[in-house]
C-alpha cells in the first residue's frame, strides 16, 4: 500500500533509498544535503533499513567507500552538495571509469569563493564530465521517484547516476510526496548484479596501469588499452539514453507517474517562444509560462530532466519549429556561456535551425528568481529578438555595471 | 577475427605474463659471476639475498640462483644486495655483443 506525506526533498530522497534496500551508505554532512544521510542514518540505527552505514572524514573517502562496496557486489547510495562533491571529484572519476552502479544525490548548492550556503547548480554542472550519469528533478516527488528509477538505469547500463536538486528550494521545502509500496518497488528494482565477480577462486586485479595501446594477457586475449575503455564508457553513456526512457516508461506504468524520460514539455505545442531550464527554476519557468500567456504571449516550457547523456534528439525535436529559445540556468561556465546554453546551441548545429536563442544567468548563490521576472526576461528577449538581437546573454537580477 | 576484450572495467589476472614481457624496459642487465656468487662457490643453498630482494620475484634460488631475463627490468636491487658483490649491471648494448 503507497501513503501520500508532507515531506522535504531531502525526506524524499531518504525514502527513495530505502524503498530501494540500500546495503552501504557512505556519507558526510554538508549543507544543504545532510538531513538524507541524517535520516537514513536512524533508520540504519533503529534497524528498519538493513545496511552498512560508513562514516568517513571526508567526501573523497565516502566515494572510496562507495567504489570498493559497489565493486563487491553491494547497492550503494551517498548524498552531498557542493565542496563536498568536488572534493569527491577524482573518485567520481574513478567509480565511472570502474563502471560502478553507484547513486549519489547531489543536493545543489553554490560553489565558493566566497563561501554559499545557498542554491544554484554550479557544482553538479561542474561535475558533468566525470562519466556519470546527471538527473536534475523538479519536485520532490521526482526526487523519490528519480532514486528509484536511478539505481534501475545505472544497475542496467553500468553507469554511476548522480540524481541532482537543488538545495533549500526542494531539499528543505514540505510537499505532498506519494511513498511507493516496498514490494513493488522490489518488483520494479531486481537485485545488483555486478559486472565482475571478485572471488578468491578467480583472483583478479582491479583498475591496474592500463598503456596507451592493447595488451595481450597471458592467455593471449587482447586487453583493452586506455582509450578502448574510455570509449566504453562514451558508448555506455550514449546507449543509456533507450534505457533511461525505458525505465522511466515502466515507471509510469506501474506506479502512475510519468516525469518525462529525457526532457519533459509544458504546453510546448503551440508555443511561440519556449523557456527551457533544469530543476526547479524548470518548475518556476511553468509558472511564468501561464503568466505569459494570460497576458497573449504563447509560452510554453522544456524541461531538460537528464543532463548527461545529453538529450540532443529531443533537444531538436523540441526546438524544431520554435520562433524564439530563453535559456535560463543557475550555472555559468566562465568565459563562456551557460554550460546549458552552450551544450542546446551544439546540439542544433547543422540541422538547420537559427532559432534565436537568448541566454539568463540566474539565481545563483540562492539569489532569488520570482515566475514574474522570468516572464519579464521573456517579454524583453522577445523584443529584443523582434529588433534583430539573436544571441544574448543576461545576468537576471544582478549588478552587471 | 581478434577476440575483443568484453571486460567493461579495466581488470587483470595474476599469472606470468599477464602484462607482456617486461624485460624489454631494461636498460642494463644483471649479470652473476659464478666465481664470486655464494650459492655457487659452495655448492648448496645458501645466501640467496638476491632472491629475496627481487621487487619482481623473477630470481629462481638454484645454484647457481638464475634470473628470468624475459621479465627482469634491470633495477640493480640484486646488485646492490648481493654481499659478495658476484652480480654486475650491464647496460644492454654491451651484453648483446
Amino acid at each position: 500500500m503507497s501513503d501520500v506525506q508532507i515531506m522535504t526533498g531531502n525526506q524524499a530522497a531518504a525514502h527513495g533509498v530505502k524503498l530501494c534496500k540500500v546495503q552501504v551508505i557512505s556519507a558526510y554532512p554538508i549543507t544543504p544535503s545532510t538531513p538524507v544521510t541524517e535520516t537514513i542514518s536512524q533508520w540504519v540505527e533503529r534497524g528498519e533499513l538493513k545496511a552498512e552505514y560508513v562514516r568517513v572524514e571526508s567526501e573523497h573517502s565516502v566515494m572510496t567507500v562507495c567504489v570498493a562496496a559497489s565493486t563487491v557486489g553491494a547497492r550503494t547510495f551517498t548524498s552531498t552538495s557542493s565542496h563536498g562533491l568536488l572534493y569527491m571529484c577524482e573518485q567520481l572519476h574513478w567509480a565511472a571509469g570502474s563502471r560502478l552502479p553507484i547513486v549519489l544525490a547531489c543536493v545543489n548548492r553554490g560553489v565558493g569563493a566566497p563561501w554559499s550556503i545557498f542554491n544554484d547548480q554550479q557544482d553538479s554542472i561542474s561535475q558533468r564530465d566525470t562519466g556519470w550519469i546527471q538527473i536534475y528533478c523538479r519536485d520532490n516527488q521526482e526526487i523519490l521517484d528519480s532514486l528509484i528509477q536511478a539505481y534501475r538505469i545505472a544497475e542496467q547500463v553500468y553507469c554511476p547516476v548522480m540524481v541532482c536538486y537543488d538545495g533549500f528550494v526542494l531539499s528543505h521545502t514540505m510537499m505532498p510526496v506519494e511513498i511507493p509500496d516496498a514490494d513493488r518497488v522490489g518488483e520494479f528494482l531486481p537485485p545488483y548484479k555486478p559486472h565482475t565477480i571478485l572471488s578468491p577462486e578467480d583472483p583478479r586485479n582491479i583498475n591496474p596501469v592500463i598503456f596507451p595501446w592493447q595488451r595481450r594477457d597471458a592467455e593471449g586475449v587482447l586487453r583493452d588499452g586506455y582509450m578502448d575503455m574510455r570509449w566504453k564508457l562514451q558508448h555506455a553513456l550514449e546507449g543509456s539514453r533507450d534505457v533511461i526512457v525505458e525505465v522511466g516508461r515502466e515507471f509510469a506504468e506501474r506506479f502512475g507517474r510519468d516525469h518525462g524520460g529525457m526532457l519533459w514539455n509544458y504546453k510546448a505545442d503551440d508555443a511561440e517562444v519556449l523557456l527551457v531550464g533544469m530543476g526547479s527554476l524548470a518548475t518556476e519557468a511553468t509558472m511564468a509560462a501561464d503568466l505569459l500567456r494570460e497576458s497573449g504571449i504563447r509560452a510554453g516550457v522544456v524541461g531538460i530532466r537528464v543532463y548527461r547523456p545529453f538529450p540532443r534528439a529531443e533537444v531538436r525535436e523540441a526546438f524544431q519549429k520554435i520562433p524564439a529559445i530563453v535559456v535560463f540556468e543557475k550555472d555559468i561556465s566562465y568565459g563562456y556561456e551557460g554550460a546549458l546554453c552552450a551544450d542546446i546551441k551544439a546540439a542544433l548545429y547543422g540541422t538547420g535551425i537559427q532559432t534565436p536563442l537568448h541566454n539568463y544567468i540566474a539565481g545563483l548563490g540562492g539569489r532569488d528568481v520570482k515566475a514574474n521576472e522570468l516572464a519579464e526576461a521573456v517579454r524583453a528577449s522577445l523584443a529584443s529578438i523582434a529588433g534583430g538581437n539573436r544571441e544574448q546573454q543576461t545576468w537576471l537580477n544582478c549588478v552587471t555595471e | 577475427m581478434e577476440t575483443k576484450d568484453d571486460n567493461i572495467s579495466a581488470m587483470c589476472k595474476p599469472a606470468i605474463g599477464e602484462a607482456g614481457k617486461t624485460g624489454d624496459w631494461r636498460d642494463a642487465t644483471p649479470v652473476i659471476d659464478l666465481a664470486k656468487c655464494i650459492a655457487s662457490v659452495k655448492n648448496r643453498p645458501a645466501c640467496y639475498l638476491c632472491w629475496l630482494y627481487c621487487p619482481e620475484g623473477i630470481v629462481a634460488a638454484g645454484i647457481p640462483p638464475r634470473i628470468d631475463l624475459d621479465y627482469c627490468k634491470g633495477c640493480g636491487i640484486c646488485a646492490e644486495e648481493c654481499p659478495a658483490k658476484a652480480i654486475t649491471m650491464v647496460i644492454n648494448e654491451e651484453v648483446k655483443k
